[in-house]
């Protein structure tokens, strides 16, 4: 049985990613007794499937890795992995959490090895890449994990994999018997930073997203550029495997659309300038890239890195939302539009098509475990009626990382306060 | 004066103000945001001279003549994908078809535009006897563009014809002036009402 040590003075911070990290660690590092619950086998969220940063094009792993120190150092913080809140209840100052843990099916003798890896066969989409490669069904989310310790997946655990698994471990880390448990306990404020998810691309049916192969979406896109991914860094079409190099990048795929979601996604514009970047650097003068768009919103200092993309001589903008992508008979996807500047209409043939998918609250209106103050884009108002839950991070909205990180030190400062009063009250 | 030159008075510098007060959903028009994804789902839209949202920035542009005069309203053939598709919900087809009714009402439609000419012609049709009848409406289609050419379709269609009458669907006797509504009088007059009733909105700018 997994212990949590507790009291109406820790604070429950729900969700690891680079929000919930920031506010679990803040408030620890005050000497906050916190809580952090993850749902995936590792902290770090989507950040962690992120190539580079803009606006610095600096990689995410070397912020993540500072936080993953932090968190290794400090006593009052406390990590579930693979871990889900079911229910809260109470109020301010005297909440009881209610928590499920799945099993890993690996304890903490784990060294990373990777025997285990070796030994099995069975392999499953990885979720890691989105689904564009494949894993084993034992495995290290990615290279960077952080806890650094393997995942068996509960698809092998009762057949043949499971014991081979079991039998290639030589420091005995593999335990085939765990199994679900739900935990309670007490805390007196939470934070809620459960972040976000790409909205499904198949439901924008006019970009054939679900139709042509070669049609993907930014954050799938992202996957590719990383070295470690699935295809090696090598930005190619998943048709063929041939070189994207004539690229195209859909702006406002799914947002600031009523019949998707009513919100601009705000990050998205500088996703697409970024990944302008990269088919320039993997392509050089052979690289042609269109940017289709409805407005380019760089905000605040970010107009730098707009105009220095716009400086890149491979790079066109043409202000459109595109009606539709279609297939020629060769599997290219063609995009159709009429241009604003000239309305002029337009059949653009290109390697690849990358819609610039909208964010989505990753908790849906219905889901959440708590009753709490929701806005009509689905994200989490902050609200008197909200008592001791704080939202952070991309749970309130779209937000870069380093606006979600801001608004995640906020946060921590909320629940401090929230709890120094029930301590206050208590004493 | 007439009543487009009271609407020209009337609304001097805003033809926005103009289409908001006399087209029908006109209203909608400023919460454009220039996306062109109407233009680029119509599927007619490469033989318009103007795709809805080039016309929607005209009207703001204050291009009342161009508007008003263009053939490109009465290109559209409802088919919607413009409306389903708009990213703001705007009732993209309603406003085509109000633009073309006010522009009718302004007397600013361009000569022989064939739309036109087949809504006059079904208008007509319909308020001779309160109910439309298809034989003669069929018929003045097909003689629309001259004899000749009326002939020539006709035959074309002969086959159509003689399965609809099998059918019942048509009924020759029909050519002979056709059965009316039950109160024809009653229909016209009402009509009539509604006519004058609209002509004094109309004649009333900002009304
Ligand atoms: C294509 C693309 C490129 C981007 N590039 C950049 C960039 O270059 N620079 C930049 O600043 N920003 C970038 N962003 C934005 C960046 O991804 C976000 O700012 C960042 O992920 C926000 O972090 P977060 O912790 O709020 O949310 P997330 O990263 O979504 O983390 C949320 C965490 O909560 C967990 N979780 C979810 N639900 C539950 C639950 N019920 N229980 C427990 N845990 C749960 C998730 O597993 C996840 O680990 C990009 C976004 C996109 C779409
Ligand atoms: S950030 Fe850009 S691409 Fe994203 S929704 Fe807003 S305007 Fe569209
Ligand atoms: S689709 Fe809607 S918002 Fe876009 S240009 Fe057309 S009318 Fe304007």
């Amino acid at each position: 049985m997994t212990e949590v040590v507790a009291t109406n003075e820790t604070i429950l911070v729900v969700g690891g990613g680079i929000s919930g990290m920031t506010a679990a660690l803040e408030a620890a590092e005050t000497g906050k007794q916190v809580v952090l619950v993850e749902k995936r086998p590792y902290l770090g969220g989507r950040v962690s499937q992120l190539y580079k940063y803009f606006p610095k094009l600096c990689f995410p792993t070397c912020g993540l890795e500072i936080n993953q120190r932090r968190a290794k150092m400090n006593p009052n913080l406390r990590v579930l992995t693979m871990a889900e809140v079911m229910d809260i209840k109470g109020e301010k100052g005297s909440y009881t959490a209610s928590v499920k843990l799945s099993p890993r099916y690996v304890n903490e003798n784990c060294t990373a090895c990777g025997d285990c890896e070796k030994a099995v066969e069975t392999e499953f989409d990885d979720e890691y890449n989105y689904g564009l490669g494949k894993r084993k069904g034992a495995y290290l989310p990615y290279r960077m994990a952080h806890p650094q310790r393997y995942v068996l997946d509960p698809n092998i655990v009762e057949t043949d994999d499971g014991k081979k698994a079991k039998d290639a471990c030589k420091y005995d880390a593999i335990d085939l018997d765990m199994s679900e448990e739900t935990i309670d306990f007490p805390c007196g404020a939470v934070i809620w930073a459960t972040g976000w998810r790409p909205y499904d691309a198949a439901k924008i049916q006019p970009y054939s997203y679900d139709r042509i192969a070669n049609v993907i979406t930014s954050v799938e896109f992202e996957r590719m550029a990383d070295p470690s991914g699935p295809t090696g860094g090598k930005l190619v079409r998943p048709s063929d495997g041939k070189e994207a190099r004539k690229v195209a990048f859909i702006q406002c795929a799914g947002s600031r659309d009523r019949n998707y979601l009513l919100h601009c996604s705000r990050i998205c514009c500088m996703a697409s300038l970024k990944q302008c970047t990269y088919v320039s650097d993997a392509y050089g003068e052979d690289a042609d890239i269109s940017v289709y768009y409805i407005d380019i919103r760089a905000i605040d200092r970010f107009e730098d890195f707009y105009q220095k993309v716009k400086g890149i001589e491979q790079v066109k903008f043409i202000k459109s939302k595109p009606a539709a992508v279609v297939a020629d008979k060769d599997g290219n996807p063609v995009v159709h539009g009429v241009d604003t500047e000239g309305y002029k209409r337009f059949e653009d043939t290109h390697d690849l098509v990358v819609l610039a998918i909208g964010m989505e609250p990753s908790v849906d209106k219905d889901d959440f475990p708590v009753d709490i103050q929701i806005n009509r884009e689905g994200f989490i108002e902050a609200a008197p009626e909200n008592g001791g839950v704080f939202a952070a991070g991309c749970a309130s909205d779209a937000l870069d990382v380093n606006r979600a990180a801001q608004h995640a030190t906020g946060a921590a400062l909320r629940a401090i306060q929230a709890v120094t009063g029930a301590a206050g009250v208590e004493g | 004066m007439t009543a487009n030159q009271a609407m020209i008075e009337n609304y001097r510098n805003s033809f926005l103000k103009e289409v908001e007060a006399n087209v029908e959903e006109g209203e909608w028009v400023k919460m454009c945001m220039q996306c062109g994804v109407c233009s680029g789902s119509c599927p007619l839209g490469k033989f318009w001279d103007h795709p809805p949202q080039e016309i929607f920035m005209m009207i703001r542009a204050g291009k009342r003549d161009q508007v008003l005069g263009s053939d490109s309203m009465w290109m559209c053939t409802s088919c919607y994908n413009c409306i389903v598709r708009c990213p703001r919900e705007l009732p993209i087809t309603h406003i085509m078809h109000g633009l073309a009714h006010y522009a009718k009402r302004l007397g600013l439609v361009p000569a022989n535009q064939p739309t036109a000419k087949f809504a006059q012609k079904f208008w007509d049709n319909l308020m001779a006897k309160g109910r439309v009848n298809e034989l003669k409406l069929g018929l003045s289609l097909y003689f629309m563009n001259g004899f000749g050419e009326g002939v020539k379709v006709a035959m074309k269609n002969q086959k159509l014809g003689m399965n609809m009458m099998k059918a019942k669907r048509m009924n020759p006797m029909e050519i002979m002036g056709g059965h009316a509504v039950q109160d024809l009088s009653g229909f016209q007059k009402a009509i009539k009402k509604a006519a004058e009733l609209e002509d004094a909105r109309i004649a009333q700018p900002g009304g």
